[in-house]
C-alpha cells in the first residue's frame, strides 16, 4: 500500500508531466483494482488464521487487510498505520477510478503543467492515502494535504471572474470545518492517549467509555466540522461556487472523492466511537439533510449555468448520504456508502463532461449553449446518462444506494424519508429532464459555438466512469458484500439508535 | 569557576571580536565575505559546546546549562546562522560597516545563550539588556534612511521602559527575599517571613514577565512591533522575530518555573496570561488582514504566532512547553526563509509592497516554491512543520480542558479563530506570488525578469525547505529533544 503513495511523487519536465500522472494513477487505479480484488481472500485468510474472533488482532476484528504499520511521531501517539477495510476497499477504488479520469481530463490546462499535475497527485495521494489509513491522525493529516491545492488550483487555473473570491471561500470554509475537526480529535484522543482508530473502537465498545456530556458535545463539533466539509445544508454554500469556478480535473477530485472524506469520516469514527454522543445529533442531521436534498434542489432547478446545476445537485446528493447516516442502521448505513461511490463517480463523470463543453465553448451558460446532442452525440449520450442517473434511475448505482438508503431510514424516520423520495424523484427529475431539454435537444441558437465530439481515445475516462457506473448498478452486490466486511463498525454505529429505541 | 561551561558564549563573543579585528585589514570589497568566517565559527563553537555537554553538570552561579538551555542555544545559533547567511546576500544595500553588522549580531548571540541558561535575575537583567542593546544599534543600521532611524528611536524607547520595569520587579524581589538566585527565591517561600511577603513578590515576578513579554511582542507590549519590524534592515528584523523573541519565552519559563513556582498556584495566573494571550491573537491576526506592506503584516503575524506561543505557557506545564519548544523551531525556519526571500525580492525595487510578489513564480520558481511552502508552515498547513507545532500547541491547551482554569474553552476557541483568519493573510502572499495583479497603483505590467538568488541566500533557504518539510514529516527527534529540555521544568509543581 505505500506504493501507491510513494508512486505519486514526479519530477519530470513539460508534456512528460502529463503522461507521467496518467501513469501514475493508472498505476494506483490497478493497484486498487488488485486489493478490491483480492480482499476477500486475505480477509478470509486472516480470520482463518484465529479460532476465536476475540483474540485476533485488533485490526482483522475490524475487518483491516493490508495492514502496515510503522513508527511515526511517537512523543505524540502517532504512527503510519495503513490498511483497509470494507468501506475503505471501495472508496479508494472510487478514488483511483476518478484520480485516473481527472489525470486523463486536464487537457485543459495549458500552462504551467508542471505544477498542475504535480497538486493533482498531491490532491489524489493525499486522500487515497487517507482512505487508506487506521490512524485518525494520519487521515486529517493526508486530508489536509488533498484540501490545500484546491486553493492555489482555483486561484490560478480557475475560471470565472470571482475566482479568488471562490478560492477564498472554499479554503476558509473548509479550514474551518477542518479545525473543528480536529478539536473533536483531540478531545478523543485525549480521553485515551492513541490516534489508533481500531484501539479507540476497541475501547469504546464498553459502555461509558466517554462522559455522556462529553460524548455529546464531541459529536457535536465533529458533526458540525465533518458536516462543513461535506457541504451539510446551511453550509454548503462553498461548493456549488467553488465547483464553478474550479478547472475540471480539481472539481472532479473534489467534488467526487475529497468531499467523502467527511461522510468517511463520520461512518468510520464519529459514529461508531460516539454512539452515545450521537443520539442527540441525529435527528438534527436527519432535518438537515432535508434542507440539503430540498433546498438545494430547488436551488438547482434555477441555474442557468451547467456547473452550478451539477454543484448544487452534487450537494443535494450528499442529502441521500447524510440520511443514510441519521438513520443509524446496517442497511442504511450500507446504502449510505454506496451513494457515496456511486456519486464519486458520477461527480467525475458529470463534472469531466462539463469541463469538456467548457474546453469547447468557453461558456457554460444555458442560454448561450443549446441543442448540442446532433453535434457531439457521445457526449451528449453520456451527458444523459450522467443527469439521468443523477436523478435515480434504476440501473446505475446511485439507485441502488438510494434504495438502500430509504429501506434503512423508513423505521425509523418515515416522514423525512418521504418527502426525501418525492424530492428526489420530482426535484431531481425536474431540474435533470430540463437541463437535457435546453442543453441537448434545445434549439441551436445562431450564437452556440461550434463544437467537435469527444476524440476516439479521449472516450476512455468518461467511458470508464460510466461503464463502473452500470457494473455497481446492475451488479450492487460487489460493492455491498465488500462494505459489508465492516460490519463491525457498522454494529457499533448502528448502537447509537438501537439505544434511542430502547 | 569553571569557564568551559560558558564556552559556547566566550566562543561567539571572541568570533565577534576577531571579525571587527580582521576588519581592519580587510579590503572593503571582500569585507561581505567576513560572514563565512562567522559562521564556520559558530559551527564550531556550538560542536564543540555540544559534543561537551553533559547533563550533569549543574552549572555556576548564575547560570545553568541544563536540557532546556542547550536546546534553546541551539536554536539561537541556528538561526544567527540564518541570519548571517541572510545579512551577506543584504550586504550590498548597507553602505557601512557590514562586519559591524555581523559583530552585533553575534554579540546579540550571545545575550541570547547567557539568558537561555539565566538562574539569577542578575544573569537574566544582564542577557536581556545585552541583546537589547545590540539591537538598539541593529535596528537603526541604515542611518540615512529615515524608517530605519524611526524604528531605532521607538525600540530605544520601548525598550528602555520595558527594562525599567523589569528592574522595579527585580529591586522589589530583592526586597522582599534578599536574593537574586532563582532557586533560593523559591524556597525563601516557604518560611513564614517569606509568605507574608509574598504579594509583593508575586508583583515584582509579573513586572519582570511584563519586561520579558516586550520581547515577546504580545499584548500590551506589542506597539513596536509593526513599526521596527517595518524599520528595520531585514536581517536585523529576522533575527528580532526569531531569536529575540525565544530569548523572551526561555526567559518567561525559566521564571515562572524555577524562580517563583508559588505564582503557579495563583488562580488569577492562567487567567491572565490567557487574557494576554486571546487579546494578543486577535490582535495581531484582525490587524494583519489589511496590511499591504510585507515586513509589516509578518510583524503582525508575529504579534499572532506570540499569542500562540502563550497559548502554550498558560498550560502551566511539561506538554504544553515541549509544544512551545517545537513550534518555535517550525516558526524559526518558516519566518527566516520569508524575510529571505522577501529581502531578495525587495532589493530591485527597493518597494516593500506585497504586489512585488506578483510574478515571482516565474521570476524564480525556487523563491516561489519554497515562500508557497514557508507561507503554508506559518498558517499551519500539513506536511509542514507549522502545522504539527500548531497541532502540538492545541493539544496541549485541549489536555487543560477539564482543569479549573475556567477560561481555556474561550481561549482554544478564539485560537481557533485566529488560526482561520490568519489563512486569510497568508494566503493573500501565496495569491501575490501565482496570480497577483502586481504594482495595482501604477497600472503597470509585473515585471517578469528572472530575478536570480544570490548565493547565500540559497543556503539559507535550502536549510529552511529541508528544515520545513523535515520538521513536518519526521519531527520526533525536535520533539523528543523538546521533550527533554522541558521533563523537570514544571515538575516542581504539586
Amino acid at each position: 500500500m505505500m506504493a501507491v503513495l510513494l508512486a505519486l511523487v514526479p519530477r519530470e519536465n513539460r508534456s512528460i508531466f502529463r503522461f507521467g500522472s496518467i501513469v501514475a494513477t493508472l498505476g494506483s487505479l490497478l493497484l486498487a483494482i488488485y486489493v478490491f480484488d483480492k480482499f476477500d481472500d486475505r480477509l478470509d485468510e486472516a480470520r482463518g488464521e484465529v479460532t476465536f474472533i476475540e483474540a485476533a488482532p485488533l485490526e482483522t476484528q475490524y475487518g483491516y487487510v493490508f495492514t502496515q504499520r510503522s513508527n511515526w511521531i511517537e512523543s505524540l501517539g502517532v504512527s503510519f498505520h495503513v490498511g483497509v477495510d470494507g468501506i475503505g476497499v471501495v472508496m479508494v477504488l472510487m478514488a483511483a477510478l476518478v484520480s485516473f479520469a481527472a489525470a486523463c481530463c486536464a487537457r485543459e490546462i495549458q500552462t504551467r503543467e508542471k505544477e498542475f499535475y504535480i497538486l493533482l497527485l498531491l490532491m489524489s495521494g493525499g486522500i487515497l492515502g487517507a482512505f487508506m489509513s487506521i490512524d485518525l491522525f494520519l487521515m486529517y493529516f493526508l486530508h489536509e494535504l488533498a484540501l490545500i491545492p484546491t486553493f492555489i488550483m482555483i486561484g490560478v487555473w480557475g475560471r470565472g471572474k470571482d475566482k479568488g473570491f471562490a478560492a477564498y471561500k472554499i479554503t476558509i470554509y473548509l479550514s474551518i470545518g477542518a479545525l473543528l475537526t480536529l478539536a473533536g480529535l483531540i478531545m478523543v484522543y485525549l480521553q485515551f492517549n492513541t490516534f489508533s482508530l481500531v484501539e479507540i473502537l476497541h475501547a469504546t465498545t464498553f459502555e461509558d467509555a466517554i462522559d455522556h456530556s462529553l460524548q455529546h458535545f464531541i459529536f457535536g463539533l465533529l458533526f458540525l466540522g465533518l458536516g462543513i466539509l461535506v457541504g451539510l445544508w446551511p453550509f454548503h454554500t462553498w461548493a456549488p461556487l467553488g465547483y464553478g469556478a474550479a478547472p475540471t480535473a480539481t472539481a472532479m477530485m473534489h467534488a467526487g472523492v475529497i468531499k467523502k472524506f467527511g461522510l468517511f469520516m463520520l461512518i468510520k469514527f464519529a459514529l461508531p466511537v460516539l454512539h452515545e454522543g450521537a443520539q442527540i445529533w441525529l435527528p438534527i442531521l436527519a432535518c438537515l439533510c432535508l434542507g440539503n436534498i430540498l433546498y438545494c434542489g430547488l436551488v438547482a432547478m434555477r441555474q442557468k449555468n451547467l456547473n452550478l446545476i451539477i454543484g448544487n445537485s452534487s450537494v443535494a446528493h450528499m442529502g441521500f448520504v447524510f440520511l443514510g447516516i441519521a438513520s443509524a442502521t446496517l442497511i442504511g448505513l450500507t446504502g449510505a456508502v454506496m451513494v457515496m461511490v456511486a456519486h464519486g463517480l458520477l461527480a467525475g463523470l458529470a463534472f469531466g463532461l462539463s469541463g469538456y463543453l467548457h474546453h469547447q465553448t468557453r461558456t457554460l451558460d444555458m442560454d448561450k449553449v443549446q441543442g448540442l446532442l446532433t453535434g457531439m452525440p457521445f457526449w451528449g449520450t453520456l451527458m444523459i446518462m450522467a443527469l439521468m442517473a443523477g436523478c435515480g434511475l434504476p440501473g446505475f448505482a446511485n439507485f441502488a444506494g438510494e434504495i438502500t438508503v430509504f429501506f434503512g431510514a423508513w423505521k425509523s424516520y418515515p416522514i423525512i424519508t418521504g418527502i426525501a423520495v418525492w424530492s428526489a424523484l420530482v426535484i431531481g427529475a425536474v431540474y435533470m429532464l430540463r437541463t437535457i431539454r435546453t442543453l441537448l435537444h434545445g434549439i441551436k441558437g445562431h450564437d452556440t459555438p461550434e463544437t467537435e465530439d469527444i476524440a476516439k481515445w479521449q472516450r476512455l475516462p468518461y467511458a470508464l466512469l460510466i461503464t463502473v457506473l452500470l457494473l455497481f448498478g446492475f451488479y450492487p452486490r460487489l460493492i455491498a458484500d465488500k462494505i459489508n466486511q465492516s460490519e463491525a463498525t457498522f454494529k457499533q454505529a448502528a448502537s447509537a439508535q438501537s439505544e434511542k429505541s430502547r | 569557576m569553571d569557564i568551559s561551561l560558558i564556552s559556547l558564549e566566550v566562543g561567539v563573543a571572541l568570533i565577534g571580536i576577531i571579525i571587527l579585528l580582521t576588519d581592519l585589514w580587510t579590503p572593503a570589497e571582500n569585507k561581505a565575505r567576513l560572514g563565512w568566517i562567522a559562521i564556520g565559527g559558530l559551527i564550531t563553537v556550538f560542536c564543540y559546546n555540544f559534543s561537551t555537554f553533559d547533563q550533569a553538570t549543574a552549572g555556576i552561579n548564575g547560570y545553568s546549562k541544563d536540557g532546556l538551555a542547550v536546546y534553546f542555544q541551539g536554536f539561537f545559533v541556528m538561526a544567527a546562522i540564518l541570519v548571517i547567511l541572510l545579512t551577506m546576500s543584504y550586504a550590498s544595500r548597507v553602505s557601512s560597516g557590514i562586519s559591524e553588522l555581523y559583530a552585533l549580531i553575534c554579540f546579540a548571540l550571545v545575550g541570547m545563550c547567557f539568558a537561555a541558561g539565566a538562574s539569577n535575575f542578575i544573569m537574566l537583567f544582564v542577557a536581556v539588556e545585552l541583546i537589547t542593546t545590540s539591537f538598539y544599534v541593529l535596528t537603526s543600521f541604515e542611518r540615512h534612511r529615515l524608517r530605519s532611524l524611526e524604528a531605532g528611536i521607538k525600540y530605544l524607547i520601548m525598550g528602555a521602559t520595558s527594562s525599567a520595569i523589569m528592574v522595579f520587579g527585580i529591586a522589589l524581589i530583592y526586597g522582599t527575599t534578599g536574593t537574586l538566585d532563582f532557586n533560593e527565591v523559591s524556597r525563601s517561600l516557604l518560611t513564614p517571613a517569606g509568605l507574608s511577603m509574598q504579594l509583593l513578590l508575586h508583583l515584582g515576578a509579573l513586572m519582570v514577565l511584563g519586561g520579558l513579554i516586550f520581547k515577546l511582542g504580545a499584548i500590551p507590549f506589542q506597539l513596536w512591533v509593526p513599526d521596527v519590524y517595518q524599520g528595520a534592515p531585514i536581517p536585523v528584523t529576522a533575527f528580532l522575530s526569531s531569536g529575540s523573541k525565544a530569548a523572551g519565552i526561555v526567559l518567561i519559563f525559566r521564571t515562572l518555573a524555577e524562580a517563583c513556582p508559588s505564582l503557579l498556584d495563583q488562580e488569577w495566573l492562567p487567567k491572565l496570561l490567557s487574557i494576554t494571550a486571546g487579546i494578543t491573537i486577535l490582535y495581531g491576526s484582525l490587524c494583519a488582514l489589511r496590511q499591504r506592506n510585507l515586513k509589516r503584516l509578518l510583524g503582525y503575524s508575529s504579534i499572532a504566532s506570540a499569542g500562540y506561543i502563550l497559548l502554550g505557557i498558560v498550560c502551566l506545564d511539561n506538554i504544553g512547553s515541549q509544544a512551545v519548544l517545537f513550534y518555535l523551531s517550525g516558526y524559526l525556519f518558516g519566518i527566516l526563509a520569508a524575510f529571505t526571500i522577501i529581502s531578495v525580492v525587495s532589493e530591485e525595487s527597493g518597494d516593500e509592497d506585497i504586489s512585488i510578489l506578483a510574478n515571482l513564480h516565474q521570476r524564480s520558481p525556487f523563491m516561489a516554491t519554497i515562500l508557497t511552502l514557508a507561507i503554508a508552515s506559518l498558517a499551519g498547513i500539513p506536511p509542514l512543520a507549522g502545522f504539527l507545532g500548531k497541532f502540538a500547541l492545541l493539544r496541549s491547551a485541549f489536555g487543560k480542558l477539564n482543569d479549573q482554569h475556567s477560561s481555556m474553552p474561550w481561549l482554544i476557541g478564539i485560537a481557533m479563530l485566529g488560526i482561520v483568519i490568519s489563512l486569510y493573510y497568508y494566503f493573500k502572499i501565496i495569491r501575490e506570488i501565482y496570480w497577483g495583479p502586481g504594482l495595482y497603483w501604477k497600472e503597470k505590467k509585473p515585471s517578469a525578469e528572472p530575478l536570480c538568488c544570490p548565493r547565500a541566500a540559497e543556503i539559507a533557504l535550502l536549510i529552511c525547505l529541508f528544515a520545513l518539510i523535515g520538521l513536518g514529516l519526521y519531527p520526533e527527534p525536535i520533539l523528543s529533544l523538546a521533550g527533554e529540555a522541558t521533563n523537570n521544568l514544571f515538575s516542581s509543581r504539586p
